[in-house]
């Protein structure tokens, strides 16, 4: 009885169950992530080695490399940190709230919608359109973009109370308009334009600047303490919405707060990254394999979504003879990985 | 009212009669839905940029060339602009629709759609890959490599979502689906996004149209549609007891391999010609399979010849629809599909009518 559960703990008020392989894991992702996060800033045309870059990110560096450091390659790899864990929490939550792994942001149509507005400030030239992209600029209303399908998928999913089933088929017909109305977008626009509106669609860390990094670092930072707030009545969820009830979960308000934190986390990924592919769907699941835990763990799918994103943008930087922009190499890793996932997962 | 009479009535009337209403009432369906599709084709012909009266269009189809200038102009404009879209809605909504009810029949999941087994992916990577590596321009040249390409991705979805223990999962199909998808989409940007000639295609193609393709490309897509469709309605009773679960039907004497393989070449077959044909066309199978199983019920002899006729009659409502509301300029049909389709399957997600599976 003793060795198949796992021991309990109180602090207080507090209780939580001790689970020594999720912290050990959690651990050296963490370790793992600010390693590539490092020598993600540190591989450039001018290298700067890895003791340099972690004294510098410290405050103890020499001038020269504070300027390469801080102000050229910081914002790249921070967006890569920030955009990774936003997707791999997002997902996360995602996942667990509909119970399917397939309920990504990109299937619950958020992305979608960021993508079609993206499009249409960067095809749609002159009047308003491009009044409003030069006034809050693509970013911003990228992220209203998500924001604002993710609450419309909610709402439309809302029938006395949100069911997994419901919100994943509403996604998936919201995400069909707005991809229709971006295929729409793309025909009817001129090809210059398609061309830089295709290589936002397919997410991109390049030529990040401190400003768009700020709005999604502070973004995740609040969103994540929100949801570790709410995390600890996460876990009864899993076991349906009875049982939760019976265990003390207001769940409509918790998946709400979740959904809502999601919803956000996503939108400001995606508009400083565009919507990177992938990243979302794949980080819980690998994250859920790697601590060896029955729901996506919520730090630790940040984190494998950091070290994904981060990786797949040193990959494309350096390994490749030609420049791709993230996204491609996301799905490239990815799509595979899942793959090779599923078929040990059968062959067990 | 004696014993023996009890049992009479019950055994032999009321269980009968009631068979045979439903019968009728399928039936009837059935014919209904085949007027519509004709009422629809014929105001197909009729309806664009330059209306025609039906007079108009018959003569346009039937009448012999002779000097007279409106005739001519007439025949040019149904023989060579309208018919050849008209005939390729319906054929390549027929097989999305059928092939929509046969994936998800299949696969038992509900959600499950030509887009989710990464059949359309397939298909854009092959045609934007030929593209740029030949330099190919008309679609004459490339719907081949769409065909092979959609082919391919849908075999390798289903072989890998087969693959040992999770075989008929539709879990793991699904997930294999979009892996598979997300991982072309992806190679088919870096490749389009290299090439602009195939950046320029890609975006035409994706849109999914049923306009601009002559019968020299038709021909062989409808003899592939009706090479598909012959397994996959020999199959239905098979189908059927396959979704009573994989044990259930193999203790009836159900080969279940042989009736797995036999529906995954009879939807490579529909959706793959479809999608050469059209472009990708998402959302339309998955819808319509939906509305054929509120019409019908679970039985899939029923279900997929409801299926195929309204994927035919909602494709072509589409792109005349599309004809219409943007003019001078035209919405392609594969627009008008998800924005016509996917609010009119939010509202039957929100009633309720699809359960969990």
């Amino acid at each position: 009885m003793t060795s198949s559960v796992a021991p309990g703990v109180r602090l207080g008020r507090v209780s939580f169950v001790w689970r020594p392989w999720l912290v050990l894991v959690t651990l050296l992702l963490t370790a793992a992530t600010f390693l590539v996060f490092c020598l993600s800033i540190s591989v450039g045309d001018f290298p700067v080695g890895l003791s340099r870059v972690i004294a510098t990110i410290l405050g103890r560096g020499e001038r020269v490399d504070e300027f390469v450091v801080m102000d050229l390659r910081m914002p790249r790899a921070l967006a890569g940190l920030v955009v990774g864990i936003a997707l791999g929490m997002s997902g996360a939550i995602t996942q667990s709230v509909a119970r399917n792994p397939l309920a990504s942001p990109d299937i619950l149509g958020i992305t979608g919608g960021a993508s079609a507005v993206a499009v249409f400030l960067v095809t749609v030239s002159g009047g308003t359109a491009a009044a409003v992209a030069g006034s809050v600029g693509l970013p911003a209303a990228a992220l209203a973009g998500g924001l604002g399908t993710g609450l419309l998928v909610y709402f439309l999913a809302w029938r006395r109370g949100i069911e997994g089933f419901r919100l994943i088929l509403i996604g998936i017909s919201v995400s069909a308009v707005m991809q229709a109305i971006t295929t729409w977008l793309l025909v009817s626009a001129d090809i210059r334009d398609v061309a830089r509106a295709q290589a936002w669609l397919v997410g991109s860390l390049d030529d990040r600047s401190w400003d768009e990094v700020r709005v999604a670092f502070w973004c995740t930072v609040v969103l994540m303490a929100v949801v570790a707030g709410v995390a600890f009545q996460f876990k009864p969820m899993h076991l349906g919405d009875d049982i939760a009830a019976g265990l003390g979960v207001r769940y409509s308000r918790v998946r709400a707060v979740l959904l809502l934190c999601a919803v956000l986390l996503a939108a400001g990924a995606v508009s400083a990254a565009g919507p990177v592919p992938f990243v979302a769907l794949v980080a819980p699941q690998v994250a859920m394999r790697l601590a060896k835990y029955p729901t996506p763990p919520m730090l630790a799918s940040g984190l494998v979504g950091a070290l994904l994103l981060i990786g797949a943008d040193l990959v494309a930087r350096t390994a490749l003879p030609i420049t791709l922009p993230v996204g491609v190499v996301t799905a490239a890793i990815g799509g595979p990985f899942l793959v090779c996932l599923l078929v040990r997962a059968n062959l067990r | 009212m004696t014993y023996v009479d009890m049992c009479t009535t019950a055994v032999e009337r009321p269980a009968p009669e009631g068979a045979t209403h439903v019968r009728r009432r399928l039936v009837a369906g059935l014919g209904t839905l085949v007027v519509i599709l004709l009422i629809a084709a014929v105001v197909s012909l009729a309806v664009g940029a330059r209306a025609l009266s039906p007079a108009e269009v018959w003569r346009g189809l039937f009448a012999v060339p002779d000097s007279d200038q409106r005739l001519t102009e007439i025949r040019l404009i149904v023989r060579t602009v309208r018919l050849p879209r008209t005939v390729l809605a319906i054929v390549a909504g027929t097989a999305l629709g059928v092939g929509g009810a046969l994936i998800q029949g299949y696969t038992r999941n509900p959600i499950a759609d030509t887009g989710l087994l990464g059949v359309n992916s397939g298909a854009s990577f092959a045609v934007v890959s030929v593209i740029a590596v030949f330099g190919f321009a008309n679609p004459f040249q490339y719907v081949w490599f769409a065909f092979a390409g959609a082919a391919l991705a849908g075999v390798v979805v289903f072989g890998l979502a087969s693959i040992g223990r999770g075989a008929g999962n539709p879990l793991t199909l699904a997930l294999a689906g979009q892996g598979i998808t997300v991982f072309l989409m992806a190679m088919t940007t870096a490749v389009a996004l290299s090439d602009q000639d195939s950046l320029n295609a890609l975006r035409f193609w994706n849109a999914g149209s049923v306009a601009g393709v002559g019968f020299d490309v038709i021909g062989p897509v409808t003899a592939f549609i009706a090479v598909g469709l012959v397994p996959a309605l020999i199959a239905l009773p098979a189908l059927n007891l396959l979704n009573l679960g994989a044990d259930v039907a193999r203790g009836l004497g159900v080969n279940i391999a042989l009736s797995r393989t036999i529906g995954i070449v009879a939807i490579t077959l529909l959706a793959g010609a479809a999608t050469a044909a059209c472009g990708p066309i998402a959302f339309l199978g998955l819808m319509v399979a939906h509305i054929a199983r509120y019409l019908t019920g679970p039985d899939y002899r029923w279900l997929v010849p409801y299926a195929g006729l309204l994927g035919a009659v909602v494709l072509l409502v589409c792109d005349m629809v599309g004809r219409v509301v943007v003019r001078p300029g035209e919405l392609d049909a594969g627009v008008v599909v998800a924005l016509i389709g996917a609010p009119f399957f939010a509202v039957l997600v929100w009633r309720g009518k699809f359960k969990n599976a």
